[in-house]
């Protein structure tokens, strides 16, 4: 990697020729990936992601969705002057924080450290290799 | 002192510290990685503050203040969707991108495509959406500008216009991506600071009672209880509520597809400095926008009528700094003329910070994508490609000025939200397939590209923000083109409800009608690394 960002006038895009990647494949990947951890990685961070995706997603267009067609709800008074539709938009604003809370917190205790161990392996072989 | 006096000294002001930190980090620039992403080297919470700096526009910070002042409620929707949208970014693309990309938004494509087709397409993609957030920051800046300093001649705009560019031109090109950064941190700080401020003095006006701060803007607005309900500006019709469904999709989905903003993910060490970075951009973008409400429903409620009229008369730019001039004591008052200079100079710095980024992320990508591997064929030298970079920014800056000046009277204000319908058409589905399907493949890049491209701009120019609108009351034209000149037939102003599911569909169809065993098998690279950051990209050490 270093030889890419070197500044001696060295082709900055070697690597990326306009043919297809397979001679520059390098294999060491292919055992990452066939690995255990990298299995149990994967099926903790899309199990994370996927489906909080589609909840806070799911939780915008009804947020939307209310404030285009259920306008008497929205227009509720809950107190004072502050309505239904204000509070569901300021909810919006909470959920966006508590999931990118849980999503920092999730990764730092369940992704983070497999991801550690198996980018440790690479550079130990690539290490090793050079 | 007069205000206007001031606010022009307050405008120099910002142009010698920017110049000044853009000749600093001049001296800091040397090879391809400092120049495309500032040697990788800021901290979570730095890059947090210049991705605000770098998103949150003059269109955010004078058009939903004054959307909300004068539609009240729906103002605020639009906000919502522009933070929501941080999620998409934080959870399936910051991090995967910083792992498996370089440079550029293409970098992550073609780490597994045949370089020509999807670098072409990538490129022209993040030149397109660029240019068009750009003609609209500049447009805007001529008008604001002369709108704050009240010179509204013809001359005093251009002069505005050729300044603005003048100065992206000259971020990008001397500083780089460290300069452009910078730029955008300061301009957070004062954009934050400001804002702070202004809610705080009109909270404090109301005791700090929200409820009295919405009943007395209700009041002073005319429209009673429907100032705070949903539907006064998205509600008139059925077509209004699809088209503000439409917008919905394209502002949510858009942000993680916006080429700007994802090379800011490269700027920093690891995926997880990038994951910190987004945090903080989530706090602070999200802190802003619940400000917006203190300084939308502030601008209605203190604001006299002959003030509230000028406001309406400017498309609600104007409601920030007469709101400002209001809290520190009024039109005529030290206090009032104050606050309005620094508000302005707050809403220039603003301009300012997001052109430039804009140019840096359009330049960078004509150097590396195009003349590097799509000209070169990956034999430039990194000294040349920089330099063809920063010929780029003079050109893209040039164009930008060419257009921006004859633009200038036109209603382009729909650019900001096409340039997130194509982010979210063009450029989402790709990225999301190239991370997620393993048999994603050039032929699918190349479409949900160009389809979602063409659909978006398609559509915009068959609807009724290029033709055929005219205000039934007063027969005025609201739409691009002279009245006489009508071709539209698509009904909304946002195509991105029909454009986005085009762009997902084509780049599925493309990808099963095709067969790239290489592509194939390159994923397992591509999904070790973004996972693991495994042989991603190195901070430079100076």
């Amino acid at each position: 990697m270093t030889a890419i960002t070197s500044a001696k006038g060295a082709p900055v895009s070697t690597p990326e020729q306009s043919h297809d990647h397979a001679r520059d494949h390098d294999p060491l990947y292919d055992e990452l990936h066939a690995t255990a951890e990298f299995t149990r990685l994967r099926k903790a961070f899309r199990s994370f992601v996927f489906p909080t995706t589609v909840a806070f997603l799911a939780w915008y267009l009804l947020y939307v969705v209310m404030s285009n067609w259920a306008h008497d709800f929205m227009s509720k008074e809950v107190w004072g002057n502050i309505n239904v539709a204000l509070v569901f938009g300021i909810l919006q604003f909470v959920s966006t924080f508590f999931i990118a809370w849980l999503y920092a917190f999730y990764m730092n205790r369940r992704v983070d450290p497999l991801a550690r161990e198996l980018e440790r392996r690479y550079n130990d072989q690539v290490g090793g290799a050079r | 002192m007069s205000s206007d006096t001031l606010t022009g000294v307050l405008f120099v002001v910002v142009v010698l510290i920017t110049v000044a930190i853009t000749f600093w980090a001049s001296r800091q620039t040397k090879g391809a990685a400092d120049f495309y992403a500032g040697g990788r080297g800021f901290t979570g919470f730095q890059n947090g503050m210049a991705i605000s700096g770098d998103y949150m526009s003059a269109a955010s910070f004078l058009g939903i203040s004054g959307a909300i002042a004068l539609s009240g409620y729906d103002g605020f929707l639009y906000s919502i969707g522009f933070l929501v949208a941080w999620l998409i970014a934080l959870l399936l693309v910051a991090e995967l991108l910083r792992n498996s990309g370089r440079y550029t938004m293409a970098d992550q494509l073609a780490y597994r495509m045949k370089q020509r087709p999807v670098r072409t397409a990538a490129a022209t993609s993040t030149v397109v959406v660029s240019i068009f957030y750009l003609l609209a920051q500049m447009v805007g800046a001529g008008a604001l500008v002369a709108l704050l300093l009240g010179a509204e001649s013809e001359a005093s705009k251009n002069i505005t216009i050729i300044l603005v560019g003048a100065l992206m031109i000259f971020y990008v090109t001397v500083g780089g991506m460290k300069g452009t950064t910078w730029v955008q941190i300061v301009k957070a700080v004062l954009l934050m600071g400001g804002t702070i401020l202004i809610t705080v003095l009109v909270l404090a006006k109301f005791d700090f009672n929200l409820s009295d701060l919405l009943g007395a803007a209700a009041d002073n607005s005319g429209q009673g209880e429907a100032f705070l309900q949903p539907g006064l500006k998205y509600g008139v019709s059925t077509t209004s509520k699809i088209d503000f469904l439409s917008l919905s999709l394209a502002l949510v989905l858009g942000t993680a597809g916006l080429p700007h903003i994802l090379i800011r993910f490269y700027t920093v060490p690891t995926a997880q400095t990038a994951r910190k970075s987004v945090l903080w951009a989530i706090g602070l973008i999200g802190a802003f926008y619940l400000m917006t409400l203190a300084l939308g429903f502030g601008a209605a409620a203190l604001l006299s009528s002959d003030k509230y009229a000028e406001v309406a008369a400017s498309g609600g730019n104007l409601a920030s700094p007469l709101l400002a001039e209001a809290v520190g004591g009024g039109d005529g008052t030290t206090g009032g003329a104050v606050l309005l200079a620094l508000i302005s100079a707050v809403a220039f710095a603003t301009i300012l910070a997001v052109v430039a980024g804009l140019t840096l992320t359009s330049a960078s990508s004509v150097a590396h994508d195009l003349y590097a591997t799509v000209f070169k064929n990956g034999q430039a030298s990194e000294r040349d490609e920089i330099r063809v970079a920063r010929i780029a920014a003079f050109v893209i800056g040039g164009i930008a000025i060419l257009l921006a000046i004859p633009a200038k009277g036109l209603n382009i204000a729909f650019l900001v939200a096409l340039a997130f319908a194509v982010a979210a058409s063009a450029n989402l589905p790709s990225l999301i397939y190239n991370l997620f399907w393993r048999r994603f493949n050039t032929r699918g890049a190349v479409w949900a590209i160009y389809g979602g491209l063409i659909s978006c701009v398609g559509l915009v120019i068959f609807s009724p923000v290029v033709s055929g609108k005219g205000e039934d009351a007063t027969g005025k034209n609201l739409s691009l083109l002279p009245t006489s000149i009508d071709i539209s037939w698509f009904p909304l102003e946002n195509p991105g409800i029909v454009s986005i599911p085009l762009g997902f569909f084509l780049g599925w169809l493309g990808t099963v009608t095709a067969k790239e065993p290489e592509t194939e098998a390159r994923y397992n690279e591509l999904e070790v690394r973004s996972l693991t950051g495994a042989g991603a990209e190195q901070a430079v050490k100076h």
